[in-house]
């Protein structure tokens, strides 16, 4: 059956924004910022069996930046890898659903929150792969702020030096981290340089635009050479009074700026 | 140690085809034969640690059973969130293999020390310690952590140390293993843990009449506490030994073991590394005994 992925990201927000409400927890402003890339990848691109999570010759897939978990949560429940009431014990005492994303969620491959784990645990995922002859891909998002952490330049240097083309991670390139800009904080770029010099096959897209980023996806890399997309996005995208500040990598909208936030949406 | 792990691992590798060889760029001299013989199952991950136990990780999470091998503390404090979280965490089938336990690269100075890392491991809730005192417990804890695969640490000594033992001892986790002496109750125990086994065996030989009897305990961690007491409670006394430092060491771990049970700690004497030894270079022998570790 083909998934609206707009309508998806639009769902993911919302149930998104639900959450962090009721749990008042952090990082909305991530979470919406990738939203449109989960709907496209678990929407369209990636192979994946929500009747079974565990299905062998499914694709993987690792929030390597976890603290943006509550669009992969949203994205899970809406595809019905587990009910969309137990979305609401988020934050709950005993929930499986903590904080930062977490394997113990049926769907979820794997547990981070500490920042630059996600690719090189991706990079073994895809070297057992090739090594077991199987077709299945390991897909990694990151933030841009993460790219500060030395153990992905480590594993992009693994990936590409053993011709891991069945490897894809993708940037979200919002351009704000913890404190400040991710040019004021470290300087990335000049990022695709960076990560051709490194031997990956870089694409440019603008992370909102679907047609972009399944188009990005799908298109062949050079044999044994690994993806990565860099997707320009907006910290907080969807929500007017979130887009492009670090306050909302903090601050739980209240139930009044919860309701405008869903009204936007609503008529979005 | 070192060759009897590289063949014992070879060895169970061919029977296992799920055992993988991740290195960190060392083992100059040892690691070849399974490179050779299984190259589609060792990896050289490069002078890169947290990436090396990230993809260990990664690749036991599909099944395998991964050994990531390298020098001293590379591969455990320069890793040690990757192994907290990435491995412990996730309970993956994932074996943290360090040459050179204690002081035995004492000569290359404090970088090459590894006298924290009990310390390191014995705080992860699932991690398993694998610090055998000689080859033969070299290769009983791999058949054992390959039979049980699950988070762990081998603490390997060099090279040409002596057996103590006839055959390849049976292991169990928390168990005492006897090496020498009397067996009956009541008795002084010498508790040895890792290469410190050949100091433990010195004293015995050369006691003309000992009135202790010398036991290794190769398999330990957070979860083999519980079974600690019994065996302590079946001595008159308890003499840990260890080249490690007191601190968060083995002998502090057995302490903790005992300390629910009244009258237990009292039996037990903790010998193990003191600070004046940080920084300090020398021969292995030489450091053990200014650390307070040597023959008696």
């Amino acid at each position: 059956m083909k998934i609206d992925t707009i309508e998806l990201a639009r769902r993911i927000r919302i149930q998104s924004l639900k959450m962090v409400n009721k749990a008042r927890a952090s990082h909305i402003g991530s979470a919406l910022s990738i939203s449109d890339i989960i709907a496209v990848l678990y929407g369209e691109v990636m192979r994946v069996d929500p009747s079974t999570p565990q299905w062998d010759e499914r694709d993987r897939f690792l929030l390597s930046k976890g603290h943006a978990c509550v669009a992969v949560y949203s994205v899970l429940a809406e595809l019905g890898y587990i009910c969309k009431e137990e979305l609401l014990t988020y934050g709950d005492d005993w929930s499986p659903m903590m904080n930062h994303i977490s394997h113990k969620v049926p769907g979820v491959e794997f547990s981070t929150g500490s920042l630059g784990h996600g690719l090189p645990f991706g990079v073994g995922k895809a070297l057992a792969a090739k090594r077991k002859g199987m077709a299945w891909k390991t897909y990694v998002l990151l933030s841009d702020g993460e790219l500060d952490e030395g153990s992905n330049w480590e594993a992009l240097m693994f990936a590409a030096h053993h011709k891991l083309d069945n490897l894809v991670a993708i940037i979200d390139y919002n351009k704000i981290q913890s404190l400040s800009s991710v040019h004021d904080t470290l300087a990335l770029e000049p990022l695709t340089d960076k990560f051709s010099a490194f031997g990956w096959q870089v694409s440019e897209v603008d992370g909102h635009d679907h047609f972009q980023l399944v188009t990005a996806f799908d298109a062949e890399s050079p044999k044994g050479v690994p993806k990565i997309i860099i997707a320009h996005t907006i910290k907080g995208k969807g929500v007017s009074f979130m887009e492009n500040s670090v306050l909302w990598h903090y601050r739980p909208p209240s139930d009044e700026q919860l309701g405008q936030a869903l009204k936007e949406l609503a008529n979005a | 140690m070192r060759d009897a792990f590289i063949d014992e691992l070879i060895q169970l590798a061919r029977i296992n085809p799920q055992i993988a060889l991740v290195v960190g760029d060392l083992g100059y001299g040892v690691v070849e034969p399974f490179a050779e013989e299984f190259p589609d199952r060792f990896i050289n991950a490069g002078v890169a640690e947290q990436n090396m136990t990230g993809l260990a990780a990664g690749m036991a999470s599909e099944g395998y059973h991964v050994f990531t091998y390298s020098i001293a503390n590379f591969p455990s404090f320069r890793c040690a969130e990757q192994i907290r979280n990435d491995v412990d965490y996730h309970n993956l089938s994932v074996t943290v293999v360090a040459v050179g336990g204690g002081l035995a690269y004492g000569a290359l100075g404090y970088s090459h020390h590894a006298i924290q890392d009990y310390g390191l491991f014995r705080c992860l809730p699932n991690m398993l310690i694998a610090a055998p005192g000689d080859p033969l417990e070299v290769r009983a804890c791999l058949r054992y952590l390959i039979e049980n695969p699950q988070p762990s640490y081998l603490r390997l000594g060099k090279a040409g140390e002596r057996s103590f033992h006839e055959k390849v001892p049976d292991v169990v986790p928390g168990k005492w293993l006897h090496v020498a002496g009397a067996l009956e109750s009541g008795r002084n125990v010498l508790l040895s843990t890792g290469a410190t086994l050949a100091i433990a065996m010195d004293r015995w030989q050369a006691s003309t009449d000992p009135d202790f009897s010398v036991n290794s305990l190769p398999l330990w961690g957070m979860a083999a506490k519980p079974m600690q007491n019994e065996q302590i409670a079946d001595c008159s006394a308890v003499n840990t030994i260890e080249d490690h430092l007191y601190d968060c060491g083995f002998g502090s771990w057995l302490l903790e073991a005992a300390s629910c049970h009244s009258g237990l700690t009292g039996r037990i004497i903790v010998e193990a590394l003191n600070r004046e030894v940080c920084g300090s270079v020398g021969s292995q022998n030489a450091l053990n005994i200014l650390g307070g570790i040597g023959p008696k």
